[in-house]
């Protein structure tokens, strides 16, 4: 039997259609700036140039089920986990998990429901489908799920779902997500505290609806959490879906977003600043199904400290039926110390040719010497010119939150982070003055 | 009154093939209220003594001294330079993203000033001063910049002079790259910062014509980091219908004199250097 489909193909950097946006304003951490000679601002740290090995499998065809036991142990090698540190998390992949229910913490908000319910609810299942062994070990662990349902129409209106301390024992979570149709609200997810956590979150959005799903990760520095969000989204309906990334030791928050209704639309947003030592992970995984649907995925870290580690995979699939697809990809490193990794891989796969446009960008670029001497002789001094250059490049993404309480409340969390980072810079500064 | 004071001042660049020497022994003395201008030819080391001014980390002071009223400057950071009243105006003003222009004219104000400025004067003096510079209003939002024409930069560098209102300012061809309308909108700018805190102006520029805006009291040919001409505004006028050339020669073969005497002194050097450098 001969097929129609043309086999997916992954589609090399170069020949990418690219109409939407001009690579161009992208360098900007890149290229030295303005003319002033100077030691050239280049990419130090390793970034993985994706154009160069194709993916072993396409995202297409990745395997997906519920069942923990129809998953083989990885070995470390296989593409979804050659970049986690996969010792460290072990046993969230194939331990024993507790997933009973645990405290969460919420203030009742107009247009919200917050409930506990059996995994035999319709709700249970109705996004997707794990797609590593992590994420199946969490599904078979949990007879109960925690279910957020938004059936509020008011687009400032803002449901804060907060979980501390979930303990030091492995243990599996699951939430389900629900935007009725037409409704509109803001979920914001906030974790802090210990934690050694495997999850699955599943995110629908009904035909209208526009959602905004807010995951902060601002654990303890011991705490290992590795998170899969699954996400549907429906007619002419919109997800804005914000990942942001301050604290814990290893940290995966994968999310899955399906734009399988005509006009569906999502803005995939992430934020991170990984530290010494810690190791910050995001694959984004974008699946144009329907026509006309519409991404924009925008992911921008920073590293400090030996041993930081960020991992930000952007996969794109645009199906032979998602005509009139508009994607756009970008992802943002700004290295601030030596001894970091930032690995930054983009992949598209186009089935189609009959798109409005489908482009990536991806940089990664150390901290410009050029602008804090600007900074500084304007009088600044260096601690507070690095924080704002810090600041100002994640500021971007905090803006893109849309609601004023949490972009406060994210500024604060990400200054406290540059409050640390820039004490280590200025314990690098003196130690050189001693030597010079 | 206020003086900047540089003393045979000897500054080398790192450069990738390693230290470079570029400036050899410059004196200069600037008094408040006074505009001296630097002209010379490209790599002759103008920039190279702007950066060593203002602090710039690549350029290192090998010896000699720049003194604000007295204090010695080469000994303090970059930041504490700008607070104790320098100023550099950048050739090539550089771009930070995500930071506005507001926002930095605020924490830079701040930080010079050791206090935040009064909210409702300082709003209007930035609102004033960027309508003088025919700044429009919306470069208050900008991030500070970033999709800057090359004359916006500039225009950018004088609001920040106007409002730091620093004692001493190196403006690094501030003139280039503007059409005549922006050079005297600039120029402008800096007279008014001049009558109004009786500023000191370091002025580097390669044209006469900025010179018709800003009168200079004293003219300086800078060559091979060193100057080798002071007169008054007439050898502006001078230099630029007769070029550099004859300074260019008479440097050269006063640099040939001082290599074949070093020659002389090779042995002794290069026995020294190791040990000074371990
Ligand atoms: N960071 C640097 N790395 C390498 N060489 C440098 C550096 N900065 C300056 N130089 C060199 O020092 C010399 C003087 O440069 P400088 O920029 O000071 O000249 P200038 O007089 O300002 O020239 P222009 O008129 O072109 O602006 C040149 O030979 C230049 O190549
Ligand atoms: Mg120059």
């Amino acid at each position: 039997m001969t097929s129609a489909t043309p086999a997916p193909t992954t589609v090399p950097e170069s020949t990418v259609p690219d109409s939407t946006v001009p690579e161009a304003a992208a360098a900007a951490f890149a290229a030295p700036a303005g003319g002033h000679r100077g030691e050239p601002v280049g990419s130090k740290s390793h970034t993985d140039g994706a154009w160069h090995e194709m993916p072993v499998q396409t995202r297409s065809e990745r395997y997906a089920s519920a069942d923990v036991g129809d998953f083989d142990d990885p070995s470390g090698h296989e593409v979804d986990w050659k970049l986690t540190p996969i010792k460290l998390v072990a046993d969230l992949i194939s331990g024993p998990l507790d997933g009973s229910p645990y405290d969460v913490t919420a203030s009742p908000v107009d247009g919200f429901t917050l409930s506990w319910i059996d995994r035999t609810d319709d709700r249970f299942g109705s996004a997707g489908l794990p797609e590593d062994k992590a994420s199946a070990n969490a599904w078979s662990s949990v007879d109960q799920a925690l279910a957020i349902d938004v059936t509020g129409e008011s687009p400032s209106a803002e449901f804060v779902v907060a979980r501390s301390g979930l303990g030091t024992v492995a243990r599996g979570a699951h939430t389900v997500i629900t935007a009725a149709a037409n409704s509109r609200g803001l979920v914001i997810l906030e974790n802090s505290g210990d934690a050694r956590l495997t999850e699955n979150v599943e995110i629908v959005v009904r035909d209208g609806a526009e959602l905004t799903v807010v995951s902060v990760q601002e654990w303890n520095d011991s705490a290992v959490h590795l998170a899969s969000h699954f996400a549907q989204v429906g007619r002419d309906a919109t997800l804005r879906h914000v990942v942001v990334s301050l604290g814990g030791s290893v940290v995966r928050v994968n999310p899955s977003i399906h734009l399988s209704s005509t006009g569906s639309n999502t803005e995939a947003y992430g934020l991170y600043f990984a530290d010494a030592g810690q190791h910050l992970e995001q694959r984004v995984y974008i699946d144009h199904e329907a026509e006309n649907s519409r991404s924009r995925v925008k992911y921008k870290g920073a590293l400090q400290g030996e041993g930081a580690h960020s991992v930000w995979v952007g996969d794109v699939l645009i199906r032979q039926t998602a005509n009139g697809t508009d994607s756009y990809e970008e992802n943002r490193n700004l290295v601030l110390s030596e001894g970091t990794r930032a690995d930054s891989i983009p992949n598209l796969e186009i089935e189609t040719g009959n798109i409005l446009g489908a482009g990536h960008a991806s940089s990664t670029g150390r901290f410009d010497d050029e602008q804090l001497f600007y900074l500084q002789s304007r009088g600044i001094s260096e601690e507070e010119a690095r924080r704002l250059v810090v600041r100002g490049f994640l500021a971007e993404i905090i803006q893109k939150i849309g609601s004023d309480a949490v972009e406060e409340r994210l500024t604060r969390a990400v200054e406290a982070e540059l409050v640390d980072a820039v004490a280590g810079f200025a314990a690098d500064g003196a130690a050189e003055g001693a030597v010079a | 009154m206020s003086v900047l004071e540089i003393k045979d001042l000897h500054v080398s660049v790192d450069t990738e093939l390693g230290s470079k020497q570029i400036l050899r022994g410059v004196n200069l003395i600037i008094e408040q209220g006074q505009t001296h201008a630097i002209m010379g030819p490209n790599g002759s080391g103008k920039s190279t003594l702007a950066y060593a001014i203002a602090g710039h980390p690549k350029y290192h002071v090998t010896s000699g001294s720049i003194l604000l009223d007295g204090e010695e400057m080469t000994t303090l950071s970059v930041d504490a330079r700008a607070r104790a009243g320098l100023f550099l105006a950048m050739q090539y003003p550089v771009e930070i993203p995500g930071v506005t222009v507001t926002n930095f004219l605020r924490t830079a104000k701040t930080a010079i000033d050791g206090s935040a400025p009064p909210l409702r004067g300082w709003i209007k003096d930035v609102k004033s001063s960027m309508s003088a510079l025919r700044m429009d209003s919306t470069f208050a939002e900008r991030n500070v910049n970033e999709g800057f024409s090359g004359g916006e930069k500039k225009r950018n560098e004088i609001l920040q002079l106007e409002l730091l209102k620093p004692k001493f300012a190196v403006l690094d061809e501030t003139d280039s790259g503007l059409d005549v309308d922006a050079l005297k909108i600039v120029s402008e700018g800096v007279n008014r910062a001049k009558s109004n805190t009786d500023l000191g102006v370091l002025l580097i520029t390669h044209y006469n014509r900025i010179l018709r805006y800003i009168t200079p009291d004293f003219v300086h040919v800078f060559v091979a980091g060193q100057v080798v001409e002071s007169g008054g505004p007439e050898l502006a006028v001078q230099l630029e219908n007769e070029g550099y050339d004859e300074y260019v020669k008479a440097s050269a073969a006063a640099a040939a004199a001082i290599a074949s005497a070093e020659a002389a002194d090779a042995a002794v050097t290069s026995a020294a250097a190791p040990a000074v450098n371990a």
